[in-house]
């Protein structure tokens, strides 16, 4: 393995070759907040709390730590005013979502006591759709019983017809899912001992 | 047909077609683009087909189904060759006029010729029609004259002449260099240099690469791809076949969106007729380079025109985008290098390999070169499409070619670049259309979308309609977009319905500046642009919405219809018209609007002879509970 440098607030950071700029800053102990991140799965750069600012050949732009790639001689911040104005306003958009899970404290660390969104009477359950029950399924699980339905402000989380052996002898998704919201999938995995689903799925799916 | 196996083959086709062909012979030549289809120009083919025979003229005549040519608003075009007569708005029951007066004798049709509404004169020939005139019709020149479905029309007229070069004298990388030298780039949104990007691709080390037409064109109002697409897909091919062969690529997707049946058609029989040539396929005219195309079609989802979410869609996966830090020019189709263009782009490929990149890049302007096909609609009395050089102004297009603003109103704004592009004011009518010049007042080339819009228009409510546009588009994978759009959209709704405040409306730029900085893709990146170009240049009606006024009066919750009694005569039309039952009155009294009832249609204020109706708005108005 080749082994790179770059800077991340002003720390000179040494890296493996392939890793990611969140990865090499976790490492190096800084800290960058992140919600639909997990170490086993695939970077997914959903929730967008952990941008960053690269500067490269004196150009720079924001990008999402978790996927963009560490490389020699990046110079990279994790504090600038824009990021925090974005993970501020990120914090207060899931707020209009849902009271608690994660988000709470980044919303505390970025000084949000209260969303000045108006709240988003959600159908089912409050979820941040960070997708990780769904891709913990697929990726370690390789189970694919968990899946998004829907499109833009109507996605949401659903079961995969048929499946519900596999999902009341694994349960593991539950672990995944941040606090608040793990009432939700228990809800989801009940229903499936009772068919017909509740869910988005209409029959002829 | 045999396929041609050495490009003497084709070249000798070539001149067997151009020989039989007689330019002095009469062809009735009628668009059958979607605009004309939908005006039914099919039956206006119908009818010259029964006549020419029942005249016995079938011989002497040949017709032709054409692909658009751009002036939809006056469809059905019918255009006589060699006279170049064009015909306007055609009717089934004019066929026989036309035989009879221009066929027979060769005399123009006066009441189907186009008439200049500003000179009030008729004009015979269709280079003179000043929505032609004034444009300079590369890529789209062709349509008017090639029927989509044969590939002969399209060889005759010089086609896959630039794929005979190519192969035959030029070497990969001397493609490239001329696509580079052109400094053509790309038509499908972000105006990324071509050239660089083939480079990209060919240079990296992973095989296959693959090549990609972006046929998924959705922004609403917008239809050049399509038209291209459907009128002559053989451009496209050629385009296509040449830049794989520069990059190193066999295999090519063609992604056409399932709502363009006629682009699948044309483009699924193109490849065909293609293959049967030995233009695609297994060593090409001799020459060792093997190249295949497929038809990939789009599910419907505007974000899968996004480049990562295209490719996802091609692999079978749900078309959504992921971050491309890592380009897809890299690592795109199945991980391999692809390289993704849009349909335009490609059919500029063939004129800069004919004619030289020097030639190209003589048109436009030094960093936006050639030409640009525009979807010009909205508020505009010549609706069409329009190709012009890059830096032409805003006013030639509308003005010149668009024929300017119906029923004399005034010009407010211009859209362009599609659903996430920029309102432009009318200050800036002189500015020269490019990519660089777009950007730099807050808008974008997109792909070609221009919506004139007037000043009846509220810019609240335009900016209120993209942003809804959006978040049901919006794939809703990162947080910003999804959750993002859906606030915009919320704030902008109660601004329009007068149930905002100041700091509401500083909490809209706030998150559009979060959106546009934090999106993961194109799409959510760009979706604020509606909304921060019309604060920025029309923040005047902004804030007159949260005083409870729409000044362009078109928002529904701030205005109010009422009669004037100096005027009302009380003939009770208003009353019969009104579904809502909202008007009351005695006969030859003075008429009363139930504001509690009135539903805001406007009927009333479109029936009433003597201007008695009076739309209002303003604070001092009650809003309807509705």
């Amino acid at each position: 393995m080749t082994t790179i440098s770059l800077n991340i607030d002003g720390k000179t950071i040494k890296a493996e070759e392939g890793t990611t700029v969140l990865k090499a800053a976790q490492k190096a102990g800084i800290n960058i907040p992140t919600l639909c991140h997990d170490d086993r799965l695939e970077p997914y750069g959903a929730c967008r709390f952990c941008m960053v600012e690269v500067e490269k050949n004196s150009r720079k732009k924001l990008v999402a730590s978790c996927c963009y790639p560490a490389e020699n001689g990046l110079v990279v911040r994790t504090k600038t005013e824009n990021i925090d104005k974005i993970r501020k306003l990120l914090a207060e958009l899931l707020l209009s979502i849902s009271p608690s899970g994660a988000h709470v404290d980044i919303a505390k660390q970025y000084g949000v006591v209260e969303s000045r969104f108006k709240q988003t009477e959600s159908p089912e359950s409050p979820c941040s759709l960070c997708g990780l029950c769904v891709r913990y399924c697929a990726e370690v699980k390789n189970k694919h019983a968990v899946c998004f339905v829907g499109r833009g402000v109507d996605r949401t989380i659903a079961l995969v017809p048929g499946l519900s052996d596999t999902c009341s002898s694994c349960r593991e998704c539950f672990n995944v899912c941040d606090a608040g919201k793990i009432v939700y999938l228990v809800d989801m995995i009940q229903e499936i001992s009772c068919p017909p689903l509740k869910s988005s799925f209409k029959s002829s799916d | 047909m045999t396929k041609f196996s050495q490009p003497n083959d084709l070249e000798q086709y070539r001149q067997t077609l151009q020989k039989q062909r007689d330019t002095k012979k009469t062809c009735i030549s009628i668009c059958s683009g979607t605009g004309c289809h939908a005006y039914a120009s099919e039956k206006v083919v119908s009818a010259f087909e029964d006549q020419l025979k029942k005249q016995n003229l079938t011989n002497m005549v040949d017709m032709k189904r054409t692909g658009c040519h751009g002036f939809c608003e006056k469809g059905p075009i019918v255009v006589i060759h060699p006279h170049n007569y064009c015909y306007v708005k055609v009717k089934p029951e004019d066929v026989t006029e036309i035989i009879t007066q221009t066929i027979q004798q060769g005399k123009p049709v006066n009441r189907l010729l186009y008439e200049d509404p500003e000179l009030g004169k008729k004009i015979v020939l269709e280079t003179d029609i000043p929505f032609y005139k004034n444009q300079t019709r590369l890529i789209f020149g062709n349509n008017r004259k090639i029927d989509p479905k044969s590939i002969d029309d399209y060889i005759a007229l010089d086609g896959y002449k630039a794929l005979v070069k190519t192969l035959t004298k030029m070497t990969p990388q001397q493609v490239l260099d001329e696509v580079k030298k052109a400094n053509l780039r790309g038509r499908g949104g972000g105006g990324f240099p071509t050239g660089r990007k083939w480079e990209t691709t060919k240079n990296a080390s992973a095989e296959p690469k693959y090549v990609i037409v972006n046929c998924d064109e959705g922004d609403p109002g917008a239809y050049m791809d399509r038209s291209l697409m459907e009128g002559n897909p053989h451009s496209v091919l050629e385009g296509l076949i040449i830049g794989a062969y520069a990059i190193g690529a066999h295999e090519g997707f063609i992604y056409v969106r399932q709502e363009y049946p006629l682009a699948v058609e044309n483009t699924e029989h193109a490849i065909k007729q293609a293959e049967e040539y030995g233009l695609i396929g297994k060593n090409i005219l001799g020459s060792g380079f093997d190249f295949t195309i497929k038809v990939h079609r789009g599910a419907g989802a505007f974000v899968s025109g996004e480049s990562s979410a295209l490719m996802s869609a091609i692999e079978g996966r749900v078309g959504e985008p992921r971050p491309k830090y890592i380009h897809t020019a890299v690592s795109g189709l199945w991980n391999k290098p692809t390289c993704l263009n849009n349909v335009e782009t490609w059919a500029n490929v063939p004129f800069i390999i004919n004619n030289g990149a020097q030639w190209f890049a003589s048109m436009g302007t030094p960093n936006s070169t050639g030409t640009k096909i525009f979807s010009l609609v909205g508020n505009v009395n010549n609706t069409g499409l329009v190709e012009v050089p890059m830096g032409v102004t805003l006013r030639e297009i509308i003005y010149d070619i668009g024929g300017g603003i119906p029923n004399g109103k005034r010009l407010k704004a211009v859209q362009t670049g599609g659903p996430s592009g920029g309102c432009i004011p009318e200050k800036y009518l002189d500015l020269p259309v490019d990519f660089d010049e777009l950007y730099n007042i807050g808008s974008m080339m997109g792909s070609g979308g221009m919506i004139v819009m007037d000043e009846d228009t509220c810019m609240v409510d335009i900016a209120r309609y993209f942003v809804n546009f959006l978040s049901q588009e919006s794939c809703g994978k990162c947080l910003p977009c999804r959750e993002g759009l859906r606030q915009m959209n919320r704030i902008l709704n109660d601004i329009t319905a007068g149930k905002a405040f100041e700091e509401d409306l500083e909490l809209l730029e706030e998150l559009s500046e979060v959106v546009q900085m934090s999106a993961l893709c194109a799409l959510g990146q760009s979706a604020p642009n509606p909304v921060l170009s019309t604060i920025k240049y029309f923040r005047d009606e902004y804030e007159a919405h949260l005083r409870g006024e729409c000044p362009s009066k078109v928002c529904k919750a701030l205005i109010n219809y009422k009669i004037d009694p100096a005027k009302c005569k009380g003939c009770g039309l208003c009353t019969k018209n009104c579904p809502a039952e909202a008007i009351s009155g005695e006969k030859k009294g003075v008429h009363h609007i139930d504001s509690e009832r009135c539903i805001k249609c406007g009927n009333c204020l479109e029936v009433c002879k003597f201007d008695a109706v009076l739309k209002t708005t303003g604070k001092q108005i009650p809003i309807s509970k509705r």
